[in-house]
């Protein structure tokens, strides 16, 4: 029956016919000897000219103060939350294809994890960006670290604003670490496979020396193991934190227990949809299909539509207890969400999230790359937009009509929002330009060998 | 040192000079290949204990910075709420020790790698530049007791490498 076969021996991880050397070289090449293609150019290009965007904004933001953004009374958090949560949501699906896709010994994830790592550190970079800008006071932005200081004061540790100061910055240090940690080997082999001089200095003092020495790789890996076991309860400390931001709160829509998993999930979630997002032109651009195949689109597209699932899950339930928990406040706010001033956000926001995956079901839309890129993208939007809700619709109309407004963006809101997607964009395509997008050792390494047959069919599925 | 071009050789290659009883010797491989660390008998690495301590002191660290500022240096009474709020204190406690954790994997493989070392007398070798490529390199470290220069370089020649090179150390 042709169609079980395909299950039974399915596509090999790497394409066959690869060597370690047809690996080493196709993938340094793209750093070290390859012209950089057209389209890399036009979007280095673009995405510049949004950072400049960036700055610009900020600089007029740091100048005038936070009144130049759409925030009001009650709407006292904008797009600058939003935001936030939406960036570090995308992060954390790079840890997630990292370390805990690692611990499963899901060998696919080999292809992917240095281009997700490194999507995960610019993502929080550029999330890293908002707590900071939208302080009314961002000068003393200081103030949240626990120093000794001259007024005797501490921050409230009892604040979720406070554990997003801890959660934020241990999120980024760990994946800037992991990110480098796994990249030193690679570093090594540019250093060795540069011909230039100067690309051998700068590589080989990143490489630190490394020489592949089996010793030293024994360390390595325990220690890639450890971070990757402790990277995975982080990744879902972290977006409980940033979800608490709102949990802790009292405010109907907000005040829920079910946030910590719904966001977590969600940002799975969200942050496949980005790496899909991403991973599909750069792919194209560089020719890498023999190592990034339509079997991994596959499995990312499993967990979208998976992780999909849960977030559809928390709506239901949020529309449950909104009414089922008798509370007058609960039930407007649900109510208001469907059918007040915004209800167009909500509206969008269900079938981005909650038809839209539902297309991933079909193997079709899994494995050709043009479909899977629009569902990714509309996932994306998607869950901006629930932020944008859950922000938005829960402040604007609380309990007492007579603090009701109405929050309208503006440009300025919208400006720092895309002069961040261009500062992610241009570091992508900046770490593609000067690093291996792929783990060089690691696709190496799933190449089977006497006395070892790496099983690559059984364990995915 | 003697080179090999594929990953099997080199295994047999370390099991053989291991029973041989050499006992001072390192593998160059471009992936990790854990069967090497049991032929080359190397012990199982303590990192794991030093992570873990660094866990346990990140956290106990964190849990006591903010019960000092909470509970005792500076107290605030809010509503007559215990001042030793400990469940509000888990997050942060929680987000240290992971902090500690993985900084001291990071920087104890590093430092107990003795990275960074850019100069080490295998680079002279030039072949050795194919290690991180697709070569495979066998060393036996002259410090070794049963080192004997022509009887090791014989041994090395019968493990049939496709080269062998002569690493200075000075």
């Amino acid at each position: 029956m042709q169609k079980s076969t395909s299950y039974i021996t399915p596509e090999p991880l790497v394409a066959t016919g690869e060597t370690y050397a047809s690996i080493t070289e196709k993938i340094s090449s793209t750093v070290l000897k390859k012209k950089t293609p057209k389209g890399m150019m036009i979007t280095l290009g673009i995405s510049f000219l949004l950072v400049l965007v960036l700055i610009g904004a900020i600089g007029y933001l740091f100048y005038k103060g936070v009144g130049i953004w759409g925030i009001n009374i009650p709407v006292g958090w904008g797009f600058a939350i939003v935001n936030l949560v939406w960036w570090i949501g995308i992060g954390h699906a790079g840890t997630l294809i990292s370390a805990i896709l690692l611990l499963l010994h899901q060998h696919w994830r080999n292809a992917i994890s240095r281009f997700a790592e490194a999507m995960t550190l610019f993502a929080v970079a550029c999330a890293g960006l908002f707590p900071l800008l939208h302080l009314g006071r961002p000068w003393l932005a200081y103030w949240l670290i626990p120093y000794p200081n001259t007024m005797a004061m501490w921050p409230n540790f009892r604040s979720p604003l406070v554990w997003d100061v801890f959660a934020i910055s241990t999120y980024l240090t760990v994946s800037f670490m992991f990110w480098y940690v796994g990249l030193v080997p690679d570093l090594g082999t540019m250093r060795d496979q540069a011909r230039k001089k100067w690309q051998k200095i700068i590589y080989g003092v990143f490489a630190m020396g490394w020489r592949g020495s089996a010793r030293h790789w024994h360390r390595y890996e325990m220690a890639y193991l450890l971070l990757a076991g402790l990277a995975t309860p982080l990744v879902v400390s972290v977006h409980s934190v940033v979800s608490f931001d709102f949990a802790v709160g009292l405010l109907p829509g907000w005040h829920a227990t079910i946030f910590p998993p719904y966001f977590v999930a969600g940002a799975i979630y969200s942050g496949f949809a980005m790496v899909i997002t991403l991973m599909i032109p750069a792919r194209k651009m560089y020719h890498l299909e023999a190592y990034i195949t339509d079997r991994h689109l596959d499995y990312m597209a499993k967990i979208t539509l998976a992780t999909g699932l849960i977030v559809v899950y928390g709506y239901t339930m949020e529309l449950f207890f909104a009414f089922y928990s008798g509370s007058d406040y609960e039930g407007f706010m649900m109510w208001n969400r469907m059918t007040g001033p915004y209800w167009w956000s909500y509206a969008a926001l269900i079938f981005c999230n909650g038809f839209v995956p539902q297309l991933l079901w079909a193997k079709k839309n899994r494995t050709t790359p043009w479909r899977l890129l629009v569902i990714a993208l509309l996932v994306n939007v998607g869950m901006w937009l629930e932020r944008f809700v859950i922000v938005v619709t829960s402040l604007h109309r609380d309990f007492l009509p007579s603090s009701w407004d109405i929050y309208t963006p503006t440009i300025w809101d919208w400006a720092t929002y895309i002069g961040t997607l261009g500062l992610f964009v241009w570091l992508m395509y900046l770490f593609i330009r000067v690093a291996p997008m792929i783990s060089i050792f690691e696709v190496k390494h799933l190449l089977p060998w006497k006395g070892r047959i790496v099983d690559t069919s059984a364990d995915a599925t | 040192m003697a080179e090999f071009d594929a990953p099997e050789q080199i295994l047999a290659a370390a099991q053989r000079a291991s029973r041989d009883g050499y006992t001072r010797m390192d593998a160059y491989t471009p992936f990790p290949m854990e069967e090497l660390t049991e032929a080359l008998g190397i012990r199982q690495s303590k990192l794991s204990l030093f992570v873990l301590c660094c866990g346990i002191f990140g956290g106990l660290g964190g849990f006591f910075l903010q019960y000092f500022g909470a509970a005792i240096n500076y107290p605030l009474n809010i509503g007559g709420r215990p001042l030793n709020s400990w469940p509000q204190f888990i997050p942060i406690t929680f987000e240290m020790t992971i902090l500690f954790a993985a900084i001291g994997a990071v920087v104890g493989m590093i430092f107990r790698n003795g990275l960074p070392r850019p100069i080490h007398p295998v680079f002279n070798v030039d072949r050795f530049e194919l290690v991180t490529q697709d070569k495979f390199f066998l060393l036996i470290e002259s410090a070794d007791p049963k080192f004997e220069r022509t009887r090791t370089e014989k041994f090395l020649k019968s493990l049939k490498p496709t080269h062998i090179s002569v690493v200075d150390h000075s």
